[in-house]
């Protein structure tokens, strides 16, 4: 398929889709760019999975125009559509052996009966399942079907894969492995991956971009380290991995580090999206960016005495709860020297100084 | 009783069927077989001496042809039922929970009233004394200006639609038993990777509902070859089939030797088109 390429594999402008009254997708716009690992990432009930299925050409849009290599796809069904999807339950046709179901997208396209055993042979080889051609989907694995699903899509050479929770069904190690499995498959095979997922991790592990969803709308479109560094609101920050949040109202702005106060307490943080001197707002602060320290440094902002309510010891890193007045937060600290000297943990009740570093932490709109 | 011979509760499980069995199965068709040999006597009842005679007629052409025309007829009611069954059931399956089970029960409701009366009722229909046949007649000749009424009562397309009327049911329950366990996303499946509906039906969804389609053929099937009561009440003898034929020898032909020997030969026809039809739908099962 030599199409010239658009700039982007895959645009959604300003699209819509409503079941009677509920917007599922709710204005969402978003452009992926070619052979991209893109994730959509929410809570169930998001809009992720319906926005997968309108690239797919399972539901049509109500509103907005949907592109697929710069072409508005408007009236075309899914059958015509240059894209594969690999389904959350695999959908494996139970009634033909993994190499029929791996040609049935071919056969569909009438290629050629020895071109469809090639290559069925060759994406079978791909996903490391040769030797179980001759099965039925029923005689395998979770995880040996979730590859027969991957190749079944990758051997008809889409121009994007799209990838409904693949890996959900699958136990956590598998799952680990098969993340990595997937994001060097997406480098080798060169194609747009767009992929649909409630798991941060995974979205934060294989993506080049991630678009946190909720309700229906796109939050935020960025990198992983952005949406982790720089979250635009209280539900992304939220959202993806663990945070501390600090509602007060903003006092002072100061070139990129804003003021903010919080029950007759000040802190200082990055300015992020929307904070306006004045205004309500919260500062988000993650809970491995913050130090217990017996004495504080002199002068140093951000730094209050607390009190340890409660650690835990979870091998890598020790999670202290501390609180400062009514205030509870979660503290990470990483065991990075000896812990088998008792003396070296806090201990509930103790007084322990908190602090953080100015650029850790971000001041956003409430 | 702990000690009791496994051979001896395994007799005492078979009996009921087995009683059942010998009693309403093996004694009948034993009998009609020994009568099937025998010759008809003056009053009608058979007698001895026994004779292949009657053998001889069904295999003669007259009788060979009128079995071919039964299972011509026969098979054509079943692939329109299916076809008919299909697209409803489709339909019933998507309906939301509480109107499939409305749609269902409204299916089987027909078998609250008796057979023949509704195919009288379906009779009366295609009356062209009857109210709905004068209305269309009435458009067709008086407003249309054709010359000759319509009729459909006593024509091969009365007996099929009585046949296809009366059978449908039978198709769409063993149906709806199939498609209410089809995966729907095997069809999304098939239409991403490029199959169109046509191909997605004839390649996903039919080779996964086949258990419901052969089960709904033979019940619609081997009833309709052996059917009298739609062929005397819709074809009025204009369409002749092997079963009506049977139940004339046992009535008015008054020839049971020989209305015998073409019973057991609808068995033998019968069977064996069920066996082959089930191989076949089994082939095609596993490709």
């Amino acid at each position: 398929m030599a199409q010239p390429q658009a700039d982007f594999a895959v645009e959604l402008r300003d699209v819509v889709k409503q079941f009677g009254d509920v917007a599922a997708v709710d204005h969402v716009s978003m452009a992926i760019r070619q052979k991209e690992f893109f994730s959509m990432l929410g809570p169930s009930g998001c809009g992720k999975t319906t926005c997968l299925r309108m690239i797919a050409g399972f539901e049509q849009p109500t509103k907005g125009d949907l592109r697929i290599n710069g072409l508005s796809m408007g009236n075309v069904p899914a059958f015509q559509r240059n894209v594969n999807t690999v389904f959350q339950s695999y959908a494996l046709f139970p009634h033909l052996t993994v190499a029929q179901n791996v040609g049935f997208g071919l056969e569909m396209k009438r290629v050629a009966t020895d071109e469809i055993k090639r290559r069925v042979k060759e994406a079978l080889e791909l996903v490391r399942l040769p030797q179980l051609a001759d099965r039925h989907p029923k005689q395998m694995s979770g995880g040996q079907q979730q590859r027969v699903a991957l190749a079944r899509a990758l051997v008809n050479r889409p121009q994007v894969l799209l990838l409904d929770e693949p890996l959900g069904a699958l136990d956590l190690k598998l799952r680990k492995e098969m993340q990595i499995e997937l994001k060097n498959l997406q480098t080798q095979v060169g194609i747009t991956f767009i992929y649909v997922t409630h798991d941060q991790e995974e979205a934060l592990t294989m993506s080049d971009r991630i678009c946190v969803m909720s309700r229906g709308k796109a939050l935020q479109i960025g990198s992983p380290l952005e949406i982790y560094e720089r979250p635009n609101c209280r539900f992304v920050a939220d959202f993806i991995g663990e945070t501390n949040f600090l509602d007060g109202k903003v006092m002072r702005i100061d070139g990129e580090f804003a003021e903010i106060e919080v029950a007759g307490r000040k802190f200082v943080g990055r300015v992020g999206e929307g904070a306006r001197v004045g205004d309500n707002a919260t500062m988000s602060i993650r809970p491995e960016k913050m130090l217990l320290v017996d004495k504080p440094t002199p002068g140093a902002l951000n730094t209050y005495e607390t009190r340890v309510a409660s650690i835990a010891y979870v091998g890598s890193d020790t999670r202290v709860i501390v609180r400062l007045g009514d205030i509870q937060l979660d503290v990470w600290e990483q065991n990075s020297q000896s812990t088998l000297d008792p003396s070296y943990f806090f201990k509930p009740g103790e007084a322990a100084w908190l602090t953080f570093k100015p650029e850790n932490a971000l001041v956003i709109k409430d | 009783m702990s000690t009791q011979n496994p051979s001896t509760r395994l007799f005492g499980l078979m009996f009921p069927g087995a009683f059942w069995l010998i009693v309403f199965f093996f004694l009948p068709i034993t009998l009609i077989l020994g009568i099937s040999f025998m010759t008809k006597g003056g009053s009608g009842s058979p007698e001895f001496p026994l004779t292949v005679e009657n053998y001889s007629r069904v295999f003669g052409e007259e009788y060979l042809t009128l079995f071919g025309r039964s299972l011509w007829i026969s098979l054509l009611s079943t692939i329109l039922t299916v076809i008919i069954a299909f697209p409803v059931t489709i339909w019933i399956v998507r309906l939301p929970k509480k109107w499939r089970d409305l749609a269902v029960f409204l299916v089987m409701i027909p078998f609250w009233t008796n057979f023949l009366l509704r195919t009288y009722a379906l009779r009366f229909m295609l009356l062209n004394e009857g109210p709905v046949m004068r209305a269309i007649n009435g458009v067709w000749v008086d407003s249309l200006g054709f010359e000759d009424p319509i009729e459909l009562l006593f024509t091969q397309f009365s007996v099929m639609l009585g046949l296809v009327y009366g059978n449908l049911p039978f198709m769409i329950l063993p149906l709806y038993a199939s498609l209410e366990k089809f995966d729907w996303t095997l069809l999304e499946a098939a239409s991403d990777l490029g199959a169109n509906v046509m191909n997605s039906f004839m390649r996903v969804m039919l080779p996964l509902t086949a258990p419901g389609v052969i089960a709904g053929s033979i019940l619609v099937f081997v009833p309709a070859i052996g059917n009298y009561v739609t062929v005397e009440l819709m074809g009025g003898g204009k369409s002749q089939m092997i079963g009506r034929t049977i139940a004339q020898q046992f009535s008015t032909a008054n020839h049971w030797p020989f209305g015998a020997a073409l019973s057991l030969m609808m068995m033998i026809v019968v069977t064996a088109a069920a066996l082959i039809y089930f191989r076949v739908g089994r082939g095609e099962k596993v490709r």
